[in-house]
């Protein structure tokens, strides 16, 4: 195209956008209005947990107290009620601790080591198992909550820990043998026959070669782990056994109980020391978090 | 002495064939070139040599051992991928070491091959980087460099030098080249590209449908293509067919209304056939303006592509559409009429019915 003088060339394709057009604008408000929407109610838990129950009966839900105490932190800890047993939420942290290690690490050790032979050493039987994973993960929980009472029974572990750890584990499988399975799978075939032509067999291949490659999906693993066993309350209450209560029941317990007076900074730090663990993991690796979900679910 | 033998080896996927009884014998120190479009089994037939696939009938021999179901690494192979395929997590040095620290070598032997293979790959410089911080170039040069390192019979390259650009194409391909006349090892070089199979080869394998179509040196792979498939596949611009049949005994070919002397042709009996098909390469084609004195074919210039050292001419010979290759005095502007003379000597007949060659 012939152009002769400079002010008749217009630059092509769309032109810089304002800050302030109108779409932009849209999207930032609903943005800001759904933080709020979440974050008031962060907000009022944390400054109710700091105000004593004088205060509280004022009413003032919305304003910071001014004489701020941790008292009502200290008692959820260790001194709150859950029907007769006044101990706090420490006995059953320590429960979820006992609970959730042992899970996460059996059911991402078993689950990465089939994903990888699903993947990378294809048996006769392999695509039947995968199908047979698939349908595992889709049927619903409640389903086998009576046989498992039976199983467990059977095995001599109900109502104890090792019943819930049981069966955190054995739910835990389907879904992350298929997320390991389909990780492993998009790696390059090429890499695992050239560790083969060296003399690799087949736990060194997932050890020093696919393992170290593959960081993001464990950390997925080990998030989608920990805040699904943690937050978990169904299995708690039906195998751990009174004694054994994870922190969700004990602080279900306290909260629901009907007696005295309800003590709403108690409840307040107890609810936010329970959802500490997996907020923080969140906060930690969200990055991962998103990056491995996405992953494990587009390629496959 | 034979460093790789093949003996009736098929392989099956399911119902699929993929591998058709092949027989396939290397000398000590040859380099072979298995070339064929995509999905003619060749890479399949490496992964098959390098024990990746386990194959469904006959036997791999190895150094004079029968390694039909031997490990990978006991096979004495070492193997070059497309993709590099190093180990991203360890350094060049930790690439090269890794299967012989599996192979418990101690390690002054490790180091000392390690050693002599970044020498002849020029690779010293890279030893502590990892594989992400090289270049294409180099990362190839690594991955033949942990071949290297084991120290074996034979090198199995699966598509070497196809995700490099055309420069280092070359510059690899004369490496390796220089590489196998160092080392005289039998090397087994998977490829698509026609060019890296007749300047490495000592004997090609054209590959189509599981099938060895022809087994030769590239000379005659060139020359005398075996089949129709052959001769199309071998060569850029392909070979010019002809269509007609062959009269007065197998002493002429007859293409349109315009008779062919076959005097002069270098195969066996032509036979009269009323269905065969001449082969002639755009360089044994002349072009001249006048008519000549033997028999010739006329035809229209349609289109002259200029390619630097020759040119190509695209011509029209009634419906038929011609290549020929001329020099660049040789140029002719579109729409020129000239009659064409073919080199018989150095044309190929094929029967039209068993695309074989005549």
């Amino acid at each position: 195209m012939a152009t002769s003088g400079t002010d008749t060339i217009q630059p092509t394709g769309a032109k810089p956008r304002p800050f302030f057009a109108p779409d932009r604008v849209l999207i930032y408000s609903l943005l800001i209005i759904t933080s709020i929407y979440f974050l008031i109610p962060l907000y009022v838990m944390i400054i109710t947990s700091l105000k004593d129950l004088d205060e509280i009966r004022e009413g003032n839900i919305f304003i910071p107290t001014l004489k701020p105490t941790l008292d009502a932190w200290v008692k959820a800890w260790s001194a709150a009620c859950t029907g007769l047993n006044c101990t706090g939420l420490a006995p059953g942290f320590w429960n979820s601790v006992f609970i959730t290690v042992p899970s996460v690490v059996v059911s991402i050790t078993v689950a990465s080591i089939s994903g990888y032979s699903l993947a990378m050493w294809p048996f006769k039987l392999a695509e039947r198992c995968f199908v047979i994973l698939l349908v595992g993960s889709f049927i619903p929980y409640q389903v086998f909550l009576y046989p498992l009472v039976i199983i467990t029974r059977e095995m001599g572990i109900y109502s104890t820990l090792y019943a819930v750890i049981f069966v955190h584990t054995v739910f835990g499988l389907p879904i992350l043998t298929l997320l390991f399975r389909n990780y492993f799978a998009s790696l390059p075939e090429e890499l695992f026959k050239a560790a083969r032509v060296d003399g690799a067999g087949y736990l060194r291949i997932f050890l020093q070669v696919l393992a170290p490659m593959s960081v993001p999906i464990f950390t997925v693993a080990v998030i989608l782990q920990v805040t699904g066993i943690w937050n978990d309350f169904l299995f708690g209450v039906i195998y751990a056994g009174p004694t054994n209560y994870p922190m969700t029941v004990q602080l279900n317990n306290i909260v629901n109980s009907l007696q005295g007076v309800k003590e709403y900074n108690v409840e307040m730090a107890a609810t936010i020391l329970t959802g500490l663990v997996p907020l923080t993991i969140y906060f930690v690796s969200g990055k991962y978090f998103v990056r491995g979900i996405a992953a494990g679910a587009v390629k496959g | 002495m034979l460093s790789v033998s093949v003996k009736d080896l098929t392989l099956n996927f399911g119902a699929v064939s993929v591998l058709k009884n092949m027989n396939l014998d290397v000398e000590e120190g040859e380099f072979i070139v298995l070339l064929g479009p995509s999905g003619c089994g060749k890479s399949t037939l490496l992964n098959c040599l390098a024990g990746l696939l386990d194959i469904s009938d006959g036997q791999i021999w190895i150094k004079g051992k029968n390694v039909t179901w031997a490990e990978p690494s006991e096979r004495g192979i070492g193997m070059v991928f497309q993709s590099y395929a190093l180990y991203p997590q360890m350094t060049v040095r930790g690439n090269l070491s890794f299967g012989l620290k599996i192979a418990g070598m101690s390690k002054d032997e490790i180091e000392k091959r390690v050693a002599r293979a970044s020498e002849i790959l020029q690779i010293q410089p890279l030893l502590d980087r990892k594989p992400g911080a090289l270049s294409g170039g180099q990362r190839q040069r690594v991955a033949i460099g942990r071949a290297l390192v084991r120290d074996v019979d034979v090198f199995l390259f699966d598509e070497p030098l196809s995700n490099l650009d055309a420069k280092l194409r070359s510059e690899l391909r004369v490496e390796i080249k220089r590489l196998h006349t160092r080392l005289n090892n039998t090397m087994v070089y998977v490829t698509h590209d026609q060019i890296e199979a007749l300047t490495l080869a000592d004997r090609i394998a054209v590959m189509k449908g599981g099938v060895i179509q022809q087994l030769a040196d590239p000379q005659t792979i060139y020359n005398k293509p075996s089949n129709l498939f052959v001769a199309g596949f071998i060569g850029s611009p392909s070979m010019n067919f002809l269509s007609g049949k062959t009269i007065e005994g197998g002493k002429a070919f007859q293409f349109g209304d315009i008779r062919i002397s076959l005097d002069g042709y270098d195969g066996g009996a032509v036979l009269e056939r009323d269905q065969a098909v001449l082969g002639v390469r755009p360089e044994h084609i002349t072009v001249s303006a006048s008519q000549p004195a033997g028999p010739s074919i006329p035809a229209v210039v349609e289109i002259d592509e200029h390619l630097g050292a020759d040119s190509l001419l695209w011509l029209k010979a009634g419906e038929k559409e011609l290549c020929v290759r001329v020099p660049v005095e040789g140029r002719l502007p579109s729409g020129t009429k000239v009659h064409l003379g073919l080199d018989i000597a150095k044309a190929s007949l094929f029967d039209a019915k068993t695309e074989q060659r005549i």
